[in-house]
């Protein structure tokens, strides 16, 4: 059929696990647009859901780190960190190990891929699922990309590999929505947890507006560091929600530095349905 | 800084630091995501230390827990914070330790977790 919903989201483990300790508002404001992300989601009628993510040494490690996979299971379990800690309980996630190989063989044809058949999903991908599909009923197909340890691929690949899954989602039957979710600014786990960069912060939700690829994948890793804090190098996924949705416009429906969460939470969507 | 001195350091054994910090990272990334082996650590600690390539001060970081200076040592925040919550530290506490780490041990030796200031409190 084809990709049928494109956004991006914020998976800080703080929004869960250190929930209460947020300002009311701020955390009922961030609350109401994941729902109507949800909601969104759930207008598009999707088969599946990829989730282009930034795990954190969940299952990947600098033994064998690639620097893209995808999850090619019928299942997968998640969190995989303490229930209690970030506050999500274990569950079993659907997949859909058929619709995953159609979608690598096709997404293979321009970029190289891995592909990992046991993945179990840490908070980068258990927190955007708390929030948007909290049944666990949707078919999941998980994406990484490293984000934890240079060498990483450079922003302008990230951007290509959200093009070819696109042109894979739009290559099978199913319906197919899709988020990127990390970043954007933060200095997360550190002693400098809660310092976020707002105006960096504003300035690449700006460009992921305009999908400007140009200006998306301009930085370089030295300045991501620099002005975005370590945390920072996760706009890959960002940019690749933006490859994904090449041609289309997006909206940052939320946009809040919320330091106790560690980073500027964001919920955002691209309008597909306009780029026709 | 180059991104590469940054993982690396500045010291001039900075690529044996850098082959000993990743055993360290080694041993909690499999630790977090292993009960069985957090298991056996708990029950024979010196056994599981044997089978990683660790200096004595890495050793002792680890035993502890010094989890300032594994902070220190340049242990990536994504392992380590949940190596401090294997050990009961409360959010706060980790922070704290962190910071503790960095006012005995001075700064972080490698790795991309520096801290840079501007935290909250």
């Amino acid at each position: 059929m084809s990709l049928v919903f494109a956004g991006i989201c914020s998976h800080a483990p703080g929004m869960t696990g250190r929930a209460e300790r947020a300002d009311p508002a701020q955390r009922a404001a961030l609350g109401e647009n994941f729902a109507r992300m949800r909601r969104a989601i759930e207008a598009a009628r999707p088969d599946a859901l990829v989730v282009i993510a930034a795990e954190h040494f969940g299952n990947f490690f600098m033994n064998n780190m690639p620097a893209f996979a995808i999850g090619m299971a019928d299942y997968y379990e998640g969190p995989i960190e303490d229930e209690k800690w970030l506050a999500v309980k274990r569950h079993r996630v659907p997949g859909n190990r058929d619709l995953s190989r159609r979608l690598i063989d096709a997404a293979m044809q321009e970029v190289d891929l891995s592909y990992a058949e046991e993945w179990r999903f840490d908070h980068g991908i258990m927190v955007p699922l708390h929030f948007l599909t909290p049944n666990y009923d949707l078919p999941v197909v998980p994406v990484n990309i490293n984000c934890q340890c240079p060498p990483m691929a450079p922003l302008h690949r990230t951007y290509v590999l959200g093009q070819a899954l696109r042109r894979a989602c739009d290559a099978v039957d199913e319906r197919v929505a899709l988020i990127g979710t990390g970043g954007i600014s933060h200095w997360p786990a550190t002693p400098d947890s809660g310092r976020i960069n707002e105006a960096w912060d504003r300035e690449f939700l700006a460009r992921w507006e305009r999908n400007d690829r140009a200006a998306l994948t301009a930085y370089t890793d030295e300045e991501i560091y620099r002005d975005g804090g370590q945390g920072g190098f996760e706009i890959r996924t960002l940019i690749a929600a933006a490859g994904a949705a090449a041609g289309a416009k997006g909206r940052i429906w939320y946009y809040q530095p919320i330091p106790i969460f560690a980073v500027g939470c964001v919920v955002g969507v691209m309008d597909l349905a306009a780029a026709g | 800084m180059p991104l590469a001195a940054c993982v690396q350091g500045k010291d001039p054994r900075s690529i044996l630091i850098a082959m000993s910090l990743y055993y360290v990272q080694k041993l909690i990334y499999q630790l977090n995501r292993e009960p069985a082996l957090r298991e056996e650590f708990r029950r024979d600690r010196d056994r599981v230390l044997a089978a990683y390539d660790l200096t004595p001060e890495e050793i002792a970081a680890i035993a502890g827990p010094d989890i300032g200076l594994l902070y220190v040592l340049g242990v990536n925040g994504q392992l380590l914070m949940h190596y401090a919550a294997m050990h009961g530290y409360e959010w706060n506490q980790y922070l704290h330790a962190m910071r503790e780490g960095v006012k005995r041990h001075g700064p972080v030796r490698a790795g991309l977790y520096a801290m840079v200031g501007g935290g909250i409190a």
